[in-house]
């Protein structure tokens, strides 16, 4: 799965890219693998002001809705409208042309929440090992 | 959660399991657009083992199972199947089943798996003398082989001519050398058959069916996929278009009911129903502005609530976004523009005529190119 160095990432799963006060925000390889084919994409509009832990977004497969939540807090500069046309680019290139809004961060404060890849890719490990936990605990129940 | 005897084979196939009425079911392979897709050009085959089984032995099955259902099971014969209902006294929805007769006194009805054991007790609560009624869900597992290359992929794995075996018909004979009940039946809108094995028989046949039917598109395909194909073919999920507060009437089944039978449960409620008309009518949406519109979410008109969605998705034959729901009778009329309240925002829509994609696959092949991009994958 890959995780690129140099971005960083929220346990909700998006992605971060800092470049000065400006953010570029997706959703990582995981979210969309999880998701499934992705069919539609709700973005903010330009100037909207987004809050961090809350959804700005939302990210909708053929089966499911899911809320996309801001990493960090900011001003939107830029949406990516090519998304809404072809919403299974993020399926396809989660962290290039699959990116879904451009902010201004308000506090870059913000980013100290937020992990490394490395870090990242220990907490999705996590998360699955957790999976197979629950897994293992019912095969065992099923066996009692 | 319960697991069907493929629980082994999903995960090899590298399946995404889910919970689904109590069973750890596949929602998908490798996705679920492509997966329909592939139904609908080539062939799926479905692991739909949780669904139940019930059987109705003795002199008296035929009397029981009219008492009990909507359509006219004296009209069944030995080797064919109906889709019928099962009411409650208020003309709601127990279940939507289908009837297998086996013999002139032995009917085996497939029922949902969220069902089964509500539709057992209230069948076993109705059952009087000369009947035996009998939960098998446990004994059967159930593959459904769907899309246009279904037959060409099944003949050569069984003797029996499938050729014989018209829609809505079953035969009982061997395939891969395991004994199956092969109907032609299905939940997709395409050619087809469901097969109903012994359970311990399953995953052998899951097996020679994917070697036999690969070099001709088939795929395994998840609940996912089944649920987009049965929506773009407007059949109704119990759960979503049916259930015990909603009536054939309502939901755009009177087909199934045959009134001219005699009495059945439900009857009476129906045919005031049908006398004074219905409140509210199953009707399909299409969406004019971009979104999906999710089971419950609210449909309005100028404003004011007048229904509520009960299935929706992105149709992947159309790349339209489609939905069901329930509308006030009044509103339920073809190119009524209405609204469908999506996070706190309206969305254009208007009623179109269902199903989604006509029989003959009149509008499958819209939009393809972009479609093939995910079977390529």
């Amino acid at each position: 799965m890959e995780i690129p160095e140099g971005l960083k990432y929220s346990k909700e799963h998006e992605w971060v890219l800092i470049e000065g006060k400006i953010a570029t925000i997706g959703i990582t390889e995981y979210a969309q693998e999880e998701l499934g084919d992705i069919v539609f994409v709700e973005l903010p509009e330009i100037g909207e002001k987004i809050v961090k832990d809350d959804p700005f977004g939302a990210v909708e497969s053929v089966k499911a809705v899911s809320d996309v939540y801001a990493p960090v807090s900011g001003t939107v500069l830029e949406v990516n409208d090519a998304l809404p046309d072809s919403p299974e680019t993020i399926n396809d290139d989660a962290y290039g042309d699959g990116w879904m809004v451009r902010v201004e961060m308000q506090d870059v404060d913000d980013l100290k929440d937020l992990m490394t890849a490395e870090e990242y890719a220990e907490y999705i490990e996590q998360q699955k090992e957790d999976d197979e936990e629950e897994d293992d605990e019912e095969a065992e129940d099923e066996e009692e | 959660m319960k697991r069907t005897p493929l629980y082994a084979a999903h995960r090899r196939a590298g399946a995404r399991l889910v919970e689904f009425a109590g069973w750890e079911m596949p929602v998908q392979y490798r996705g679920v657009i492509a997966e329909h897709l592939a139904v609908r050009r080539y062939a799926g085959l479905f692991d739909v083992s949780h669904m139940g089984e019930i059987e109705v032995r003795g002199a008296a099955a035929e009397a029981f199972c009219q008492r009990l259902t909507v359509n006219d099971v004296s009209r069944i014969k030995i080797g064919q199947a109906q889709y019928n209902l099962l009411l409650n006294d208020d003309g709601g929805v127990v279940d939507d089943v289908i009837l297998y007769r086996r013999q002139p006194d032995h009917f085996l009805i497939c029922v949902n798996a969220s069902n089964s054991d509500k539709d057992f007790q209230w069948m076993r609560s109705h059952v009087t003398g000369g009947i035996d009624v009998e939960n098998v869900s446990e004994q059967y597992a159930q593959l459904a082989l769907q899309g246009p290359v279904a037959e060409k992929i099944l003949q050569p794995l069984t003797t029996h001519n499938l050729g014989d075996i018209k829609s809505f018909h079953f035969a009982e004979d061997g395939v891969a050398g395991k004994r199956c009940l092969i109907a032609r039946t299905g939940y997709t809108g395409e050619a087809g058959f469901e097969l109903y094995c012994d359970w311990h028989d399953a995953e052998k046949l899951w097996d020679d069916l994917l070697d036999a039917g690969s070099p001709s598109g088939l795929v395994p395909a998840g609940l996912g996929a089944r649920d987009t194909l049965r929506l773009e073919k407007a059949y109704p999920l119990y759960g979503h278009e049916l259930d015990e507060t909603t009536t054939p009437l309502e939901a755009g089944l009177e087909w199934v009911i045959k009134f001219s039978k005699g009495s059945f449960i439900g009857r009476e409620v129906l045919l005031r129903q049908k006398q004074q008309g219905v409140k509210r009518k199953l009707v399909g949406l299409e969406l004019i502005d971009p979104g999906i519109a999710r089971s419950e979410y609210p449909l309005l008109k100028d404003g004011r609530s007048i229904g509520r969605v009960t299935s929706g998705t992105r149709s992947p034959t159309l790349d339209r976004s489609i939905a069901l729901g329930y509308v006030a009778a009044e509103e339920a009329r073809i190119d009524n523009r209405l609204d469908v309240e999506i996070r706190n925002k309206t969305i254009r829509a208007r009623i179109v005529p269902l199903p989604f994609i006509a029989s003959d696959g009149g509008a499958v092949r819209h939009k393809e190119e972009k479609s093939w991009k995910f079977l390529k994958g």
